[in-house]
């Protein structure tokens, strides 16, 4: 049988080995080293008695502080991880990562870049309510210079952020919490899985369905359930959106001629909206059906489990509107 | 002839040529945006500000770095930037430090240092935090110099970053210069403190308020911070007190002073009177001080006719350094 991994381990593992391989490597964040707990959820557990304080700090409450001092320092030769505890915090933090992270180089000409990974963690389900569970991808995607990377099991978990410590741009690297401790195939030690090349999970022949991260679970719901009446779903994982792998993307739907985005994030002006344009604008006349979206409902992450529920994307939501590409 | 921590004349003459250099540099500046020939698109000029950085740029080298502002060519000159690829860049063109892409807010040259230049208030701080980070982590004595106005003072990012360069003890030194005014609000209307340097020690830092139009008074005041960093011994305040001579921007009618006000500053403009200094304490003649004037007029010529003859920049650039793979 082979070997299963949870997500903390996963991440624990990729930043362990990355620290390992590069002595450039480090972490920053708050309660991240051991003395505070090895981060609120314990992903960041032992690194720095292994590697030390200097190397993994703990921080201050200082988000734009946190990713100043990541960018300061990658301009000069270090890799720092900047761990941004909850994804709704990236907001304090927004200025560092917009008006510098993502600019420098280009505003350099060049000159400077800033090769930083910015991992939070996010994710609706919990009942945290409208403040501690935001995805907010498509922010960080709009923004030309930064990478976003959203993985969707332990072992991408694990070789995406290697790709992301080693890559020389800013890389935000999204971790969803709920599905945190959920087990997968073990990673592939010291193996990376390149930026921008997205998995065709699974093939098929009548639509293909798009999705990444955690929503990724109910998109492979949605597909055996449609298995089940004889409809046969392409399933593509991007696991990046910034670098978007727009061939995987076109070459399956020219193949199926439908498309349904399914993601976790409010629907309007969302991933799924480019995709639906770029689908829309290279395959127009190949499609059968206008290309469906699948998201978050248009408000704030509600309290209420019942609200909830209704807010987020279900597999049978995604059924319905891969229905209505086949109707 | 000098008492220790005096600066000696050698290193008066020095910041009277950065001082002189700069002000020769803003008045071709001037009536370059003022003509429009070389097509410079936007100017904040620093006159009146000159002797600051001139004062701490003696006590750096090229390894040293400098966080600075929009309001920074004077920093930059200071630092060392070459002036020919400075005007390109202002002149937009390929030669410029950033190739014509980064423009007078984001000028950037990290032979000489010049790290990052800004145009997010606040937005200097939290990145000199992760310079100096590194150098403290590589044990190397460089030092980094935060550059920003008394406005930025109020800003969240202010605040984060003394807080976090105190708890590390960074090799930092936060230069406010104070020119009493933020755009077009005066600094009592904006600024809760009598002096900002007194905010360092709500900060656990040595805070230092300082004319820092007195070249004097101001190269004491860097050598104490300076040293304070190299020594390991952490961050240090500079309120470093001046006045903006032309406006926030060129154009603006610059109408919030008391009535003399303004005036009664440009009458204690520091440039003429550390030239007089020098002349009356025997450190220099006229004859060498034109000498050394014509010498700068012949640098800014030199500069400008780089700039007018360099190439403007081609439109592929558009797709380059935005990410570390080009399209
Ligand atoms: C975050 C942010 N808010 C507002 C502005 C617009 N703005 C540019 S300069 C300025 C005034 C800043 O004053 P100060 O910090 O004293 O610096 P000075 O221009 O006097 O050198 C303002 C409000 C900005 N660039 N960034």
């Amino acid at each position: 049988m082979a070997k299963k991994m949870n997500f903390v381990t996963a991440i624990n593992l990729a930043m362990h080995d990355a620290m390992e391989q590069d002595e450039n490597v480090m972490l920053l964040g708050e309660d991240v080293a051991d003395e505070e707990g090895g981060g609120v959820v314990k992903v960041t557990k032992g690194l720095s008695t292994k590697f030390g304080t200097s190397r993994v700090r703990s921080t201050p409450i200082a988000e734009e502080a946190i990713m100043g001092a990541a960018i300061g320092a990658s301009l000069v030769g270090k890799r720092p991880i900047a761990e941004i505890m909850l994804m709704n915090f990236t907001t304090v933090s927004m200025d560092q990562m917009v008006n510098h992270a993502a600019k420098l180089r280009f505003m350099s000409g060049g000159q400077t870049n800033v090769p930083i990974t910015i991992r939070t963690m996010t994710g609706a389900g919990g009942g945290a309510g409208g403040q501690h569970c935001d995805m907010l991808e498509a922010w960080f995607a709009h923004t030309a210079g930064m990478k976003v990377v959203v993985p969707s099991t332990p072992a991408d978990a694990y070789g995406l952020l290697l790709s992301c410590i080693q890559d020389d741009d800013p890389c935000l690297f999204i971790e969803n919490l709920p599905t945190y401790w959920t087990m997968g195939e073990a990673p592939e030690r010291g193996q990376a899985i390149p930026l921008g090349k997205a998995n065709v999970v699974k093939d098929g022949s009548d639509v293909t369905l798009i999705s990444y991260g955690r929503t990724m679970m109910e998109a492979q719901a949605a597909c055996q359930q449609l298995e089940t009446e004889g409809v046969s779903v392409e399933l593509v994982d991007l696991r990046s959106i910034v670098p978007l792998d727009l061939p995987t993307v076109l070459e399956s739907v020219s193949k199926t001629r439908r498309a349904v985005i399914a993601h976790e994030a409010v629907t309007p002006f969302g991933v799924g909206a480019e995709l639906a344009a770029q689908i829309t604008e290279m395959l127009f006349s190949e499609l059968q059906a206008p290309v469906q979206r699948v998201g978050g409902s248009y408000n704030a992450v509600p309290y209420a489990q019942a609200l909830e529920d209704a807010h987020l994307p279900t597999p049978d939501r995604i059924t319905d509107a891969i229905k209505k590409t086949l109707a | 002839m000098t008492t220790l921590g005096q600066p000696d004349p050698a290193t008066l003459l020095d910041i009277y040529e950065r001082a002189a250099r700069i002000r020769k540099n803003d008045e071709a500046f001037h009536s370059a945006m003022q003509s429009g020939k070389l097509g410079i698109r936007i100017y904040y000029s620093p006159r009146g500000q000159e002797i600051i950085p001139s004062a701490i740029c003696n006590l750096l080298t090229d390894e040293d770095y400098l966080v600075t502002i929009y309001r920074g060519v004077h920093d930059q000159i200071a630092k060392g930037i070459p002036l020919n690829e400075l005007w390109a860049e202002y002149a937009g063109r390929v030669t410029g430090t950033c190739k014509g892409k980064g423009g007078p807010m984001h000028v950037t040259h990290p032979e000489t240092g010049n790290m990052v230049t800004t145009g997010i208030v606040g937005g200097s701080m939290p990145i000199a935090n992760g310079l100096a980070m590194a150098s403290q982590m590589d044990g190397n004595d460089r030092v980094t110099i935060a550059s920003f106005g008394d406005g930025a003072s109020n800003i969240g990012a202010f605040h984060e970053s003394l807080n976090m360069a105190s708890v590390w003890k960074l090799p930092v030194i936060f230069v406010c210069q104070n020119n009493l005014i933020a755009e077009h609000t005066r600094y009592e209307k904006g600024t809760s403190v009598e002096r900002i340097a007194d905010r360092a020690s709500a900060y656990g830092m040595p805070g230092i308020h300082v004319n820092g139009n007195d070249p004097l008074e101001m190269w004491k005041a860097a050598k104490v911070a300076i040293d304070r960093a190299r020594a390991g011994e952490g961050p240090t305040l500079i309120e470093a007190m001046t006045f903006r001579f032309m406006g926030h921007l060129i154009g603006d009618p610059d109408e919030h002073w008391n009535e003399g006000e303004k005036e009664a500053a440009m009458e204690r403009d520091p440039i003429p009177a550390l030239r007089r200094y020098l002349i009356d304490h025997g450190h220099a003649t006229e004859g060498d001080l034109q000498g050394l004037e014509e010498k700068l007029d012949q640098e800014v010529e030199d500069a400008m006719a780089f700039a007018a003859e360099s190439a403007k920049p081609d439109i592929l650039e558009l797709q380059k350094d935005v990410f570390a793979e080009e399209k």
